[in-house]
């Protein structure tokens, strides 16, 4: 049985910027690996760090955010490529919810199928919430995928999140593979059917 | 009522619905690549399963391959042991793989069309957002993460939530000089890049309807720069000539049969749409980015926009953009110094990219000090264009002509630019960092417009240099 996604409490890091892509999230030459292990070290690295591998200022390098569990961003976060190293490397970095504006498509459902609930607030709730952990570090943020609220410094604003996949995140059925297994023999039904690419010669 | 392609296709391949309201969806073709399947076969493992219908499963590999010396072992062990990875997976699960020099290794979404793998009706998956460019032939083709990957491998289906549907109509004729990537540019530039989130776009209308298969993948190709998962154009006449005769196309009374079919399920013309968007092809001109994401674009007479025409949302970015690329606001495009210009990726990687290149390279040099790289898409297409003689041109002119692979695109291979050299490239991202320099600079635009820029050492009109329709 998977992890059920109810509430998830923390410590949030603010991450400002629109239309941040999967390029930015992980560069392309940290995907040179068989594995996602270990890929949180490289989280936003062409951010966090110099071409020598120094420190640059960044939310992720503020000791103040250290220890945080949710990720705050804003408007089309993670489009560009399909990488599943991207929502990889933010959960193994240690987050475990994002909240923002708006998400990717492929970002989105990457980040559901590994258990990572990506939630949306309304414009002016996500700049109230911005402002209180810029201003507040240490604020607690409640992401609740059951009442279907984000609460913080006594304040409540609701979430949204596509049905099916809070259903899924809450039920612990976000990752799907155990009930697309379970449909066994209709799956030769359509393989039978439909047509596939066929060399003659 | 009459529905539209995506609804039929949709329809004939969901399999049931899943508990969490989504749809299991059932997937025709499944290609591979090196980067995004080691971890899914892993899991695979893991789980114990097997790849259920290899018959429907493809794999190359483009990403990482070195397109100077293909040597094996190559200089990088990692790069190395990815191609090893996807040798051992595929023989072991019994999957079809076009490894190097087998003829048909190239990026994946150029290879899928030249084999005929890609069909028209069909549901597409690749670990690859790009994958969208097979919707160029009417099929739903869309990009996927691992996870989905192993979902893929192991049941052929993957779960899937219904897109809206967005006609986007192009109508006229376009220009001379203007190409398929000026379209895509001009649509990302006013829908923005956010703008098709939740929809699929199908494109249509009397100037999509008269561009060749090769234009109509670059169209589809970039549909995800706009924030669009699936693009796809309806099949018809010029679908079935470019299939005709293909390793993988139907054959016989088949051949018939397909089209029969394939004819059917291209949108009614009373379908409904959710959204319809109308651009006329005598307002678009060649684009070129000047930012940090595709919707960041001018005409190539333009100027970089001023803060105070952007929307308040837009000018953070924009400001972000500017200090990066190292431009001011008002700044005209035309004449901004380029380092290095590159033709190559899955957006414009193709024989007719090339042939339509060379057609006004042939004579000209690159200036001193570019460094120009011709990357083809695949090794069919680099080995027709030996053959003709183009990449001779490209040659002459002072290109490098290299092997195939995805290459500077995203530069998982040897190919990247240093520091904070300026590209001019025919690929489809211009992010921070994207082409392996974290200061490096990338202007999107056509290939014959990186010729130009190639020639005259900075971001110039080709219709100027090359003396097109003027």
């Amino acid at each position: 049985m998977l992890e059920k996604f109810t509430e998830i409490r923390g410590r949030a890091v603010p991450l400002r910027g629109e239309d941040i892509d999967t390029d930015r999230i992980i560069p392309a030459r940290f995907m040179k690996v068989l594995t996602f292990e270990g890929l949180g070290k490289y989280l936003f690295y062409d951010e966090r760090f110099d071409e020598k591998g120094n420190p640059k200022p960044h939310p992720l390098n503020d000791p103040r955010y250290q220890g945080a569990n949710i990720l705050l961003v804003e408007a089309g976060f993670g489009s560009g490529s399909s990488r599943e190293h991207a929502p990889q490397a933010i959960k193994r970095a240690g987050f475990r919810a994002i909240i923002g504006e708006s998400f990717a498509e492929i970002f989105f459902g990457n980040a559901t199928a590994i258990g990572l609930p990506c939630v949306t607030l309304a414009p002016e709730d996500l700049a109230i919430l911005f402002q209180a952990v810029e201003e507040n570090p240490t604020l607690e943020v409640e992401v609740d995928l059951v009442g279907k609220e984000v609460r913080f410094g006594g304040r409540t604003a609701p979430l949204f999140i596509p049905e099916a996949a809070r259903e899924a995140l809450v039920e612990g059925l976000w990752d799907p593979i155990g009930e697309l297994l379970q449909a066994g023999e209709l799956l030769d039904q359509f393989d039978r059917r439909l047509p596939y690419p066929r060399r003659s010669e | 009522m009459g529905k539209t392609l995506y609804e039929k296709v949709w329809e004939a391949h969901e399999v049931r619905k899943l508990k969490s309201g989504q749809s299991q969806l059932f997937i025709d073709l499944h290609l591979l690549h090196e980067v995004t399947s080691p971890q899914a076969f892993g899991m695979l493992r893991d789980l114990g399963l097997k790849v259920r219908y290899p018959h429907r499963t493809f794999a190359t590999v483009d990403h990482i391959v070195p397109t100077h010396d293909r040597t094996e072992p190559f200089q990088d062990p990692l790069a190395q042991s990815m191609l090893e990875a996807l040798r051992q997976n595929t023989k072991e699960h019994g999957v079809t793989f076009f490894d190097l020099g087998s003829g048909n290794q190239g990026i994946v979404h150029v290879i899928g069309p030249q084999l005929g793998l890609t069909q028209p009706g069909m549901t597409i998956a690749c670990g690859d957002s790009h994958t969208s460019t097979h919707g160029a032939f009417g099929a739903v083709a869309f990009g996927i993460g691992t996870s989905q990957v192993r979902d893929v491998l192991a049941t052929q289906t993957l779960a899937a939530q219904k897109l809206k549907v967005r006609r986007i109509n192009v109508e006229g004729k376009l220009a001379p000089g203007v190409y398929a990537k000026d379209v895509i540019l001009h649509i990302i530039r006013h829908l923005g890049v956010k703008g098709g989130l939740g929809y699929a776009y199908e494109y249509g209308g009397s100037t999509v309807e008269a561009m060749d298969m090769e234009s109509r993948m670059t169209l589809c190709n970039m549909s995800i720069e706009g924030g669009a998962r699936i693009g796809y154009v309806n099949p018809d006449e010029t679908t079935f000539a470019y299939l005709e005769g293909r390793p993988y196309s139907p054959k016989g009374a088949e051949w018939e049969e397909a089209k029969r079919r394939w004819r059917a399920m291209a949108s009614d013309p009373d379908a409904t749409y959710d959204d319809v968007v109308t651009f006329r092809a005598e307002e678009i001109p060649p684009t070129v980015t000047w930012g940090i994401n595709p919707g960041q674009a001018v005409p190539i007479d333009g100027r970089i926009p001023l803060l105070e025409e952007l929307s308040p949302e837009e000018r953070p970015l924009a400001e972000e953009a500017l200090a990066y690329m190292g431009l001011r606001p008002g700044q005209p495009i035309k004449g901004v110094p380029v380092q290095v210009a590159f033709i190559g990726s899955c957006t414009n990687a193709r024989l007719s990219d090339l042939r339509e290149v060379a057609r006004f390279l042939k004579g000209h040099k690159v200036r001193k000090g570019v460094r120009a790289l011709v990357v083809p898409g695949s090794e069919w297409v680099a080995r027709k264009a030996e053959e003709e003689g183009i990449a001779e041109i490209f040659r002459e002119a002072g290109f490098e002509w290299r092997n195939p692979g995805c290459s500077m695109c995203l530069a998982m291979n040897p190919d990247r630019l240093e520091g904070d050299e300026l590209a001019a490239s025919s690929s489809n991202r211009n992010y921070k960092g994207r082409m392996g320099s974290p200061k490096g600079r990338t202007v999107l635009m056509s290939p014959l417009m990186v010729a130009a820029a190639a020639v005259t050492g900075e971001i110039a009109d080709a219709r100027e240099v090359f003396g097109i329709g003027r």
